[in-house]
């Protein structure tokens, strides 16, 4: 992986030097960017750096009681194909099965103010799953998504311990049922891929955010963070937005405001 | 007589091992031209590379192709797991697809002869679901300007395949 890494890291140096050297089409290059991703065909070069996916997230928008964005992706990635093993206790069955986005209320007890919010892998710029992963399984893609290599995955679950957001999942029973894009089986740990079968695709978007759309309200906008002018980093212009425990230092990818 | 009884019976022996070799070797051939003849492979001359190159390093091929997609996300060259999948499977009289890892289909038919096991499947489907891209997904995103008509072509027609191969 070395060598990729410092290939990566000359890549990034020469697009920030062009961007900084024409100074008045900066814009242009940002620009230039997204379209050519926007319309591309399934992607032949290996990702770069030059991304980095994120989301903003109202709270605001976010309805009490909607759940769109969870049975979205249950179904985007197989979820919903899950079955309880027999004989198996219910409630035990509905704190082990995999979960990649949960809907969490929040009460302040002060003022009594409730605020919903989906949560889920927050994609972390020094995510303290890969820092503890013992066989490299946990990684960071260079374009900013945290996942896990399951050929590598000896389900430990340190990370799942590491995480401070509880987004990781342990797949504890043989799996039946299963998509072509979203490989699942017993012993591995799994989270939130930001939807990673479509961005290889070239279609820059999520089936949570997809879902909130529908729904209307419209709470997640997904983009990339590195676009000065790409539809996130416009939204997180507007709004004053946090990540959740900024205090950790993990820069998060998924940045959440009304918190 | 009793010399004789001896390689009477030894020669028995050798006769029925001979047949058994032979049936074996009869059988060894049917596994190697083993490709389901209502899969889409039944269809195309060639594998994604030539067919003895294929039996002896299919897996060395795959395994390359799992660090590609998983770090590089390239998932559409020709030498993908769900590429083997789609084009290997078989399907039963009313259309419906059967696993590959199933008992007498694709996979399964050399790995249980050669006695290797295979844990692919515990992970991958088994027969083409839910691919990364279909016509609903290409409908709901129609406004990003993907290039529909090409991949709507891609999962039915080999011809599309062979193009996508470079």
């Amino acid at each position: 992986m070395k060598p990729d890494k410092e290939k990566i890291d000359n890549g990034r140096r020469s697009f920030i030097g062009a961007a900084a050297g024409v100074s008045a089409a900066v814009v242009a290059p940002g620009v230039v960017l997204h379209t050519v991703d926007a319309t591309a065909a399934p992607r032949t070069e290996p990702v770069t750096d030059l991304h980095r996916w994120g989301m903003l997230i109202d709270t605001s928008k976010c309805a009490d009681g909607c759940s769109a964005c969870v049975s979205a992706c249950d179904r985007e990635n197989g979820l919903n194909l899950q079955s309880k093993p027999l004989g198996d206790d219910p409630l035990k069955w509905d704190n082990q099965r995999a979960v990649w986005i949960r809907k969490v209320k929040l009460q302040d007890n002060t003022t009594g103010r409730i605020t919903n919010l989906p949560l889920m892998c927050q994609h972390c710029e020094n995510p303290p799953c890969v820092d503890v992963c013992p066989t490299g399984a946990s990684f960071k893609r260079a374009d900013g998504l945290v996942l896990v290599d399951r050929h590598t995955c000896i389900g430990c679950r340190y990370c799942m311990m590491a995480c401070p957001y509880k987004a990781r999942s342990f797949i504890h029973e043989k799996v039946d049922q299963k998509l072509t894009r979203a490989p699942r089986g017993k012993g591995c740990v799994e989270s939130c891929t930001l939807c990673v079968h479509r961005l290889d695709e070239g279609d820059i978007s999520t089936a949570c955010a997809d879902a909130c759309n529908a729904e209307g309200h419209q709470a997640i906008v997904f983009g990339d963070l590195n676009d000065p002018d790409g539809p996130l980093r416009q939204a997180l212009r507007q709004v004053p937005s946090r990540q959740i425990r900024q205090d950790l230092g993990l820069n998060t990818g998924v940045r959440y405001s009304g918190i | 007589m009793a010399i004789k009884a001896i390689t009477k019976s030894g020669l028995l022996v050798l006769a029925a091992a001979g047949a058994f070799l032979a049936s074996a070797g009869a059988r060894a051939e049917q596994v190697g031209d083993f490709v389901l003849p209502s899969s889409k492979a039944a269809k195309v001359e060639n594998c994604v590379e030539p067919t003895e190159y294929m039996r002896r390093n299919h897996f060395e091929v795959i395994r390359h192709q799992r660090d590609t997609t998983v770090y590089g996300g390239i998932r559409s060259t020709k030498h993908s797991l769900a590429g083997c999948v789609d084009c290997h499977v078989g399907y039963d009289e009313s259309g419906q697809p059967l696993s590959v890892s199933d008992e007498g289909q694709f996979c399964s038919a050399c790995h249980d002869y050669a006695a290797v096991t295979m844990n692919c499947f515990d992970c991958h489907a088994t027969v083409p679901e839910g691919e990364s891209w279909n016509h609903e997904t290409a409908a709901l995103h129609g406004h990003l300007g993907i290039d529909l008509a090409a991949r709507a072509a891609g999962p039915d027609a080999p011809a599309h395949r062979e193009g996508s191969q470079q």
